[in-house]
């Protein structure tokens, strides 16, 4: 006799597997499908001529190397923050910390014009920097200041969980071996915060790649020299050069899913190095 | 039959859980499934709930009392089951956890909210726990919660009562007197109850019934003593109880398969330092006494193969043999157990004479 | 991309050693870097935006909500909330019960996918849907023949929040549902409970406070989203002009104050939905039953 019984013992699989797969197919796969077809019936030609005008170039160049700074700053100044939140007992804290999220939770077109009132020539910062030669808004030095914005909790918020679970007799045992403090620090505390700082780069480096709203307002959007990608792509829609923004767009959504599948094995690595460390 | 399990299979990614399994237990009775951590034997009790299910295309089959409920979910199998973490609801209270199961009865068969209360009221009292009903789970005590979780699965009147490593939370104290407590308990109700453990201790001392299990398969099933006496396989001496594992076989005793013979401590007799008489006499180095309470802990070395096995006499005989660290003794094994090639063989040694030797198992119950 | 960060929970401060701990001067330095870090880049930006809408006192503040172009972005950004928000939520709840109580093959592509709105850039999100419903794209003369437009209409600033504030809560459940475990509903269903009741008795109280912030941080996103809308509203004044794409029209327009009077509830709702956060955070570690 062969047994009747279903093969799940929770029910609801089917119901809530289907809602699931029905909404993003919908809502994901026909439209990413949708850009891919579109972009296939543009001719090889026309795609490499859109995606490597000079004007476009210059807009990953942009996009590209100030994303990659802003990731940079993020993780150096997010890897200080997130010791001393975790680490260090001083007055306004939990406020910083709580503050941390900020930029997951505030409009981007405020965030913009928040910066460049304050990065401008004549805002308070703004105001401290230009005598100093250091032009904060209206120019690459504006992008990096938005891009490092949004990416800020990033690298933090990644940090945060894994040093507060180190193992303090690690580091104990490291300065009872005689190791100093810096040596300890370099030999095992960075090594193992490392897979979850890249990971936080890594998404710091994926949100700022996509960033429009907090960047437009500060950046002056001068052609060739602080246009970023997302911005072409919205002014050959306004032209109604829907072929090149389709181009350009799925030569950035490549990118992104590059870096999706690279944060995915990061954040598997991330994990395993704290299994091993447990 | 209280509960008929028939051919179970199950593999968990190329894994096999439990290889065939078949199990029988009678009405009312108490059985343990023991065994070490991945013998299958908290999958089989799960399979039994219904909250696994058999590889597919086996031909297994479960009833409880002659029903087939192979098919039914676990909602519907009158099973009571009580997890080893407990599972109890953290944000319902003590009457609220026991009276989910009540409460959650479809229409005409939901009991009123008077029954409820006071079916609740007597579960309470019966697991000795009146006037905690508004407390969470997390204000209870481990033992408390444990009683909780047993009042949670009865108030659902189960036909089989089926329990999940009932005290392996608990610390070893609160574990003895749940233990007692749960046996005369179990005996009251008089439902059919399975539970697990790997403490081969809670099994002999709780069940009717203990089943030995090891790699996904059952090594042998009876009643405590039976088990203790009269182990079926190498597995099951091991796994219960102290013993010693010796290579080299003795003169005389059949050569037949391996010579692997098993020895309990209680059954190596210290005849005496150094008195070479019969051909049954081992002589073996003292390497280590120890005595606590009645019995005196003697660790031995064979002179022969240089194995080391270990003795245990009584406290009185350790004085009047005034054993020390390095002596020689002459040393006796009462009981020997020997497994060639799946047949089981046990010794009778006395005066260094061997008296018995059987060769085949007793039926269950025949005195040894 | 905020909920692809493992929530962090305060942990006590290890013991303080000399042997593991830096020297005064360096944890000052420490301090001193990160307070400056993060004045600079949040609490400056968030000060300014209130000063500026108070620049020219608090009337002008006031008189910028009279504008009823200004009120029609409120309704609109109420409205696109108002629908994405449940039905969001809705699927994030399928979604990670899908993902936490069962195995399937795929399982880590579809979680993949899941999160795939961080990743795209919320422009091309938008192109995305011009793409489908647009006057040249797959449906839109489709839909146009029949009278409904999409894109520049409520349906596309709809569908591209939709698209972008999806994750929210599933990524928000997920982690918490899997480290509960199946436990709990396994005995729900042997004390006879169905999958429903299960659902709402047992599995849902567990896990409320997480659905909360998911859905709080999914309305957050839902009413602040700028990129995909822009894109697809065509920023219609008093028609498809949501707050943030209103927000922008006024600054471009150098009504400075107004821009950041209405920027200022936006503030406000970010800050409302730290503050919530902060609150479920420290109501998880004081809840009743927690432990067990």
């Amino acid at each position: 006799m062969k047994t009747t019984a279903p093969r799940r013992v929770i029910p609801g699989f089917g119901l809530t597997f289907g809602l699931t797969l029905t909404y993003l197919g919908l809502l994901v796969l026909i439209p990413l499908a949708g850009i891919f077809l579109k972009s296939a019936g543009i001719g090889w030609q026309d795609f490499w001529a859109a995606t490597t005008s000079r004007q476009v170039v210059a807009s990953y160049r942009v996009s590209f190397g100030i994303s990659l700074a802003a990731a940079a700053a993020n993780m150096v100044f997010g890897c200080l923050a997130a010791w001393s939140i975790v680490r260090y007992r001083f007055p306004g804290r939990k406020f910083i910390d709580a503050l941390v999220d900020l930029p997951f939770a505030l409009p981007t077109a405020v965030a913009g014009i928040a910066l460049t009132s304050l990065y401008a020539r004549t805002g308070w910062l703004g105001s401290i920097f230009y005598p100093l030669g250091l032009e904060t808004a209206y120019s690459r030095l504006g992008i990096f200041i938005a891009l490092t914005f949004v990416g800020l909790p990033f690298v933090i918020r990644t940090l945060q969980p894994v040093i507060a679970d180190l193992d303090i007799e690690i580091e104990e045992a490291a300065a009872s071996l005689g190791a100093p403090r810096f040596q300890t620090l370099w030999r095992v505390v960075f090594p193992a915060l490392l897979p979850a700082m890249l990971t936080g780069f890594a998404l710091a480096f994926a949100r700022a790649l996509g960033e429009y709203g907090s960047v437009i307002f500060i950046s002056g959007n001068m052609p060739l020299r602080t246009e970023i990608t997302p911005l072409v792509i919205v002014k050959f829609l306004e032209q109604h050069q829907v072929e090149h923004a389709t181009a350009v767009a799925v030569f950035m959504l490549v990118c992104s899913f590059v870096l999706l599948l690279g944060v995915n094995i990061l954040q598997r690595w991330s994990e395993s190095a704290g299994a091993a460390r447990a | 039959m209280g509960i008929q399990a028939l051919h179970l299979t199950k593999t968990f990614g190329g894994l096999k859980a439990l290889d065939d399994v078949s199990l029988e237990v009678p009405d009312g009775k108490l059985v343990s499934l023991l065994g070490p951590s991945g013998s299958g034997k908290t999958t089989l009790l799960r399979i039994l709930a219904g909250l696994e299910f058999c590889d597919h295309g086996t031909p297994a089959k479960i009833l409880f009392h002659g029903k087939d409920v192979s098919g039914v979910p676990a909602g519907k199998r009158k099973v009571g089951f009580v997890f080893q973490h407990y599972a109890l609801f953290r944000h319902m209270t003590v009457f609220g956890n026991i009276a989910f199961g009540m409460k959650v009865r479809r229409g005409g068969l939901r009991p009123s909210k008077d029954r409820i209360k006071n079916r609740v009221g007597e579960l309470l009292e019966l697991v000795r726990m009146s006037g905690l009903e508004r407390r969470y789970p997390s204000e209870l005590s481990g033992g408390q919660r444990q009683r909780v979780a047993l009042a949670r699965a009865l108030a659902v009147d189960p036909e089989v009562l089926l329990l999940d490593e009932p005290f392996g939370a608990l610390d070893a104290k609160v574990r003895k007197g749940l233990r007692r407590w749960l046996r005369t308990f179990q005996e009251r109700l008089g439902l059919t109850t399975i539970f697990v453990t790997h403490d081969q201790e809670e099994a002999l001392e709780l069940a009717d019934e203990v089943v030995v299990m090891n790699n996904a398969r059952i090594e042998q099933v009876g009643d405590p003593q039976y088990v203790y006496d009269r182990p079926a396989t190498p597995f099951v001496i091991e796994f219960l109880g102290n013993v010693n594992k010796l290579v080299a076989g003795l003169s005389g005793l059949p050569k037949e398969g391996g010579n692997v013979l098993y020895v309990r401590p209680h059954d190596v007799d210290i005849v005496g330092p150094d008195e070479a008489a019969g051909e049954y006499v081992i002589k073996a180095r003292v390497q280590h006494v120890f005595s606590a309470g009645n019995y005196g802990r003697i660790q031995l070395e064979r002179l022969s193969s240089r194995e080391p096995f270990e003795a245990e006499i009584s406290r009185e005989r350790l004085r009047q043999l005034e054993i020390k660290y390095g002596d020689v003794l002459s040393v006796v094994f009462r009981h020997v157990r020997l497994f060639p090639r799946g047949k089981f063989f046990e010794t009778d040694v006395r005066d260094g004479k061997l008296v018995g030797l059987r060769d085949s198992l007793p039926t269950n119950g025949e005195d040894g | 991309m905020a909920t692809t960060v493992t929530r962090f929970r305060e942990t006590p401060l290890p013991r303080t050693r000399s042997a593991i701990s830096e020297s005064a001067g360096m944890r000052r330095a420490v301090i001193g870097l990160t307070v400056v870090f993060l004045f600079l880049f949040l609490f400056f930006p968030l000060i300014a935006i209130f000063f500026e809408a108070l620049r020219d006192g608090l009337g002008a503040y006031l008189d910028s909500f009279r504008d009823p172009y200004a009120l029609a972005a409120v309704r609109l950004t109420l409205i696109v909330a108002a629908i994405c928000v449940p039905v969001n939520t809705i699927f994030g709840v399928a979604a990670a019960w899908a993902i936490a109580k069962f195995e399937f093959r795929g399982k880590s592509l579809l979680t993949t996918l899941i999160d795939l709105p961080f990743a795209v850039s919320p422009v091309i999100a938008g192109l995305l849907f011009i793409l489908v419903f647009g006057s040249h794209g797959w449906l839109g003369p489709w839909l146009e023949a029949r009278g409904l437009q999409v894109i520049f209409a409520l349906p596309g600033i709809v569908l591209a929040t939709l698209f972008i504030t999806f994750p929210f809560v599933a990524r928000e459940l997920i982690p918490i549902m899997q480290a509960r475990g199946k436990e709990d509903e396994h005995a729900a269903l042997t004390l006879g409970a169905g999958g429903w009741r299960t659902f709402w008795q047992v599995t849902l109280p567990n896990v409320k406070w997480g659905l909360f912030y998911g859905v709080v941080l999914c309305n957050a996103r839902a009413m602040g989203e700028f990129g995909a809308v822009a894109v697809v509203s065509g920023n219609i004044k008093g028609l498809t002009s949501t707050m943030p794409l209103y927000v922008e029209t006024l600054y471009l327009e150098y009504a400075t104050v107004p821009a950041f009077a209405l920027s200022s509830v936006l503030a406000l709702l970010a800050l409302i939905t730290l503050l919530l956060k902060n609150l479920i955070e420290s109501r998880w570690r004081s809840a009743p039953g927690r432990g067990n």
